[in-house]
């Protein structure tokens, strides 16, 4: 029992000092540079956009404004292997109500960006990705539904040029990640 | 007027899971003369990769929109996650020049290019915005005066306020006029513009079931004998996962939940069958029976 008190102090210690070793001074930049991240550093901490998040009032560890805090002093593992980083519905509420303009769910965004960039990418994304090279939409749609459309009278879903869709993929840059991530599964 | 004919963009959710809102929304649209043509070779918005990747996002974006600009004719879509994420992007590549080079040098390869012709719409905003609430009150032929409902705006078809521009987020309006038009009476309740919780469903189920249900039960505390949705995901979260959220809470809803142009089109004299309304899982014969 004491042993099970003593380590959960040093967890808690451990992650309440910052040491200078695990800050990356050049990371606010590189999410600066990634559209909606640039006002990261506008951020002052004010906490309204926990305050109005509506996932944070039912989440014991949801806090957007640490995740920007994060950001900002540059703890990069920390907030790129966070599985908080995974939980923003993208309702933009923080958005509309930040004081400082700091689109709040952007910048989460962003770090997700660069979270899957390092190899932190949740298993769910890899398979919409996958739906999306093989059909063309973001779910493999069953034969049974597609025969049901025409069966209630709606047209056939139209298709989409897989050869092109793939080569987005491609010219994005963006089949390389899928290749890299999904081993990882960031999950809560 | 503008003339209303829009290519439709379906998305992925509503082919896939949400049949009903498809069916309900054309019969609606014929009954007002809006003509919807079907949009060729349409890929998924890209929201939801933008977590993944900005750029793909992007680019899927913008494959859209310039099979749009091909075609010669505005979007018009049923899922405000495609309606918000192909507006921002078609705002953000017609204003932003450097952005919009770059993703022409992705299209490039696929042999498009992004010009910057056409706008998206929400059924929502085609109807509020070009269709008018005088043009549909004229087509309600059974006012729904019996009904009390609540609504559920989707997020992204109000948010970010900045980019998309239409209704006021925090005091919405339009989904509210529109239900009034039924005859319905729309009801106000704690907490109305919250989100569902859908987006984070995959990743933790229990922070967006716990959040619709506390939606549900303001709704339910305000006497509301409807929920009526906009949005694929508000509805698969309010009904699919109602029966979930029951057994998860140990509690009773039994709340209908029907997409906008359903309770359009009972009011305009539609039946029940004619707009899918069977395929609603949390049974909406309670509802029909006010009629």
């Amino acid at each position: 029992m004491n042993d099970k008190k003593e380590a959960q102090s040093k967890e808690l210690e451990s992650k309440a000092t910052l040491k200078i070793s695990d800050i990356d001074m050049r990371f606010k930049n590189e999410v600066k540079k990634i559209p909606g991240g640039e006002r990261l550093m506008m951020c002052f901490q004010c906490g309204t956009c926990t305050a109005d998040c509506p996932i944070a009032r039912f989440s014991d560890t949801y806090r957007p404004r640490q995740i920007l805090r994060m950001a900002q002093l540059g703890l990069k593992d920390r907030v790129l292997s966070s599985d908080q980083l995974w939980l923003c519905a993208a309702c933009y509420t923080c958005v509309d109500h930040c004081p400082q303009d700091v689109e709040i769910s952007s910048v989460i965004r962003a770090l997700r960006n660069i979270a899957v960039r390092e190899g932190y990418m949740p298993a769910v994304f890899k398979e919409l990705a996958g739906a999306i090279l093989e059909t063309g939409l973001a779910y493999k749609i069953p034969e049974l539904r597609l025969k049901r459309r025409l069966e209630v009278g709606l047209p056939p879903l139209p298709k989409a040029s897989l050869e092109s869709v793939s080569k987005l993929f491609n010219r994005t840059g963006f089949s390389k990640f899928m290749e890299k991530g999904g081993n990882n599964n960031a999950r809560t | 007027m503008p003339e209303l004919k829009y290519l439709l963009f379906l998305g992925c959710a509503i082919p896939y899971r949400v049949l009903s809102y498809e069916i309900s929304a054309r019969k609606v649209a014929a009954k007002l003369g809006v003509e919807l043509v079907e949009m060729p070779d349409y890929n998924c918005c890209g929201l939801p990769l933008d977590p993944a990747s900005h750029d793909i996002m992007l680019t899927l974006a913008a494959r859209n929109l310039c099979i749009a600009e091909q075609q010669g004719l505005n979007i018009m879509t049923l899922c405000p996650g495609c309606a918000g994420t192909l507006r921002k992007v078609n705002k953000m590549l017609k204003e932003d020049r450097h952005e919009r080079e770059k993703v022409n040098g992705y299209l490039k390869d696929a042999g498009l290019e992004f010009k910057g012709t056409i706008e998206v719409k929400h059924l929502m905003q085609v109807l509020a915005e070009d269709v008018g609430l005088e043009r549909i009150k004229e087509t309600v032929q059974r006012p729904l005066t019996q009904l009390s409902v609540a609504e559920h705006n989707g997020c992204h078809v109000v948010r970010p306020q900045k980019l998309i521009g239409f209704d006021d987020p925090e005091n919405p309006k339009i989904l509210k006029s529109l239900i009034e038009v039924t005859g319905a009476k729309c009801l106000d309740y704690l907490d109305e513009t919250e989100c569902c919780g859908a987006p984070v469903i995959g990743v933790n189920d229990k922070i967006p079931l716990s959040l619709a249900r506390d939606k549900l039960s303001h709704m339910k505390a305000v006497k509301a004998q409807a929920v009526i949705t906009v949005c694929p995901f508000c509805h698969m979260m309010f009904d699919t996962n109602q029966s979930r959220i029951e057994r998860m809470f140990n509690e009773t809803y039994g709340m209908p939940v029907l997409h906008y142009p359903q309770l359009l089109g009972l009011a305009m004299g539609f039946s029940p069958e004619e707009l899918a309304l069977k395929d609603l899982r949390v049974d909406a014969s309670k509802v029909v029976s006010q009629i």
